[in-house]
């Protein structure tokens, strides 16, 4: 039930952005300060959210097979290699471990 | 001459709808992954239908945080959308009930696509036709992904729950190789995240990550 929730009130609160920003009256907000805020809050965000989802279980910090993982989408980034290339050789390569290990 | 532009609109906004239906195929395996369920996964993709935002709340769901933390880790990414709206307004000039639907369509991609266009005629051409193939693939990719992740079972044994940090990791990258500020937001918002998670509850450090970009 929470997890519904989560998905209609996200999911309502998305589009409330979407609307805004074609309704609101023009250059309202679009200052460079909040436009540079805006655009740097993903990057942040994004970044946290591979810290904890590669090293977190719950409220604990491991290193495990997910950093083996990781460690080889690193590396398919850094050789240019397109977006399924880069998730397909994380999850093999995190599986491959998990299946030695 | 038009022609020829409206036909590589065309097929830019479908190369672009194809790769993103690679992209939601891995979104919903993540769903899934988390425990959210095929229907779930499936009703996020059709209604939220904003990539990162998505990620993000099966990610603090899936990892055990609150309602509260996986919205609020949505809204925070959603945020841009916004700003692309502000930017759209003017060059889509819609009204009235038409705005309704044409807000659900304003994302990264579509923004992308109109605002490159020479012309207003062309930029609402490609706007509509980018977020008409794009919620298409959106949605399939998200039912396929979901779909298959059931089949398979135990994600982590086909190292699934790496998938969404691997997606993200991706979606950064174009982004790091911008400015050094980008790439100290990134540690700053990765270390600050993994030094919280002892201390508060699961999904807030996530939200608290936010503080890098001040020192950014």
């Amino acid at each position: 039930m929470t997890a519904w929730i989560a998905v209609l009130v996200g999911s309502i609160g998305c589009y409330a952005w979407k609307l805004g920003g074609l309704a609101a009256p023009t250059r309202w907000v679009d200052r460079p300060a909040v436009r540079r805020f805006v655009e740097l809050v993903p990057v942040a965000l994004l970044a946290a959210l591979i810290a904890v989802q590669t090293f977190g279980s719950g409220r604990a910090l491991h290193v495990d097979a997910r950093a083996a993982g990781l460690a080889v989408a690193v590396g398919a980034v850094l050789l240019r290699a397109p977006f399924v290339v880069v998730v397909i050789a994380a999850a093999a390569a995190t599986a491959l471990l998990r299946l030695v290990g | 001459m038009r022609d020829t532009a409206r036909v590589a609109v065309v097929r830019d906004a479908a190369a672009i709808a194809i790769s993103t239906g690679v992209y939601a195929i891995a979104f919903g395996a993540a769903g899934v992954s988390a425990g959210l369920g095929v229907v779930r996964t499936s009703v996020l993709s059709l209604l939220m239908f904003s990539g990162a935002s998505q990620f993000a709340l099966v990610g603090v769901l899936g990892a055990g945080g609150s309602v509260f933390a996986a919205v609020a880790g949505a809204l925070l990414l959603g945020a841009r959308n916004g700003l692309y709206g502000l930017r759209l307004a003017g060059l889509l000039r819609v009204r009235g009930v038409r705005r309704i639907g044409t807000a659900h369509g304003v994302i990264d991609e579509t923004t992308a696509m109109a605002l490159v266009q020479p012309d207003p005629r062309l930029a609402r051409l490609a706007f509509g036709v980018t977020f008409g193939l794009l919620y298409v693939c959106w949605n399939a990719g998200t039912l396929i992904g979901a779909l298959g992740a059931q089949a398979l079972g135990d994600p982590t044994t086909f190292g699934l729950d790496v998938a969404a940090p691997a997606a993200f990791l991706a979606l950064l990258a174009p982004r790091l190789r911008k400015t050094p500020t980008e790439v100290r937001v990134a540690l700053g918002g990765a270390a600050i995240a993994a030094v919280a998670t002892p201390f508060v509850p699961v999904g807030v450090p996530i939200l608290l990550a936010t503080v890098a970009v001040v020192f950014g």
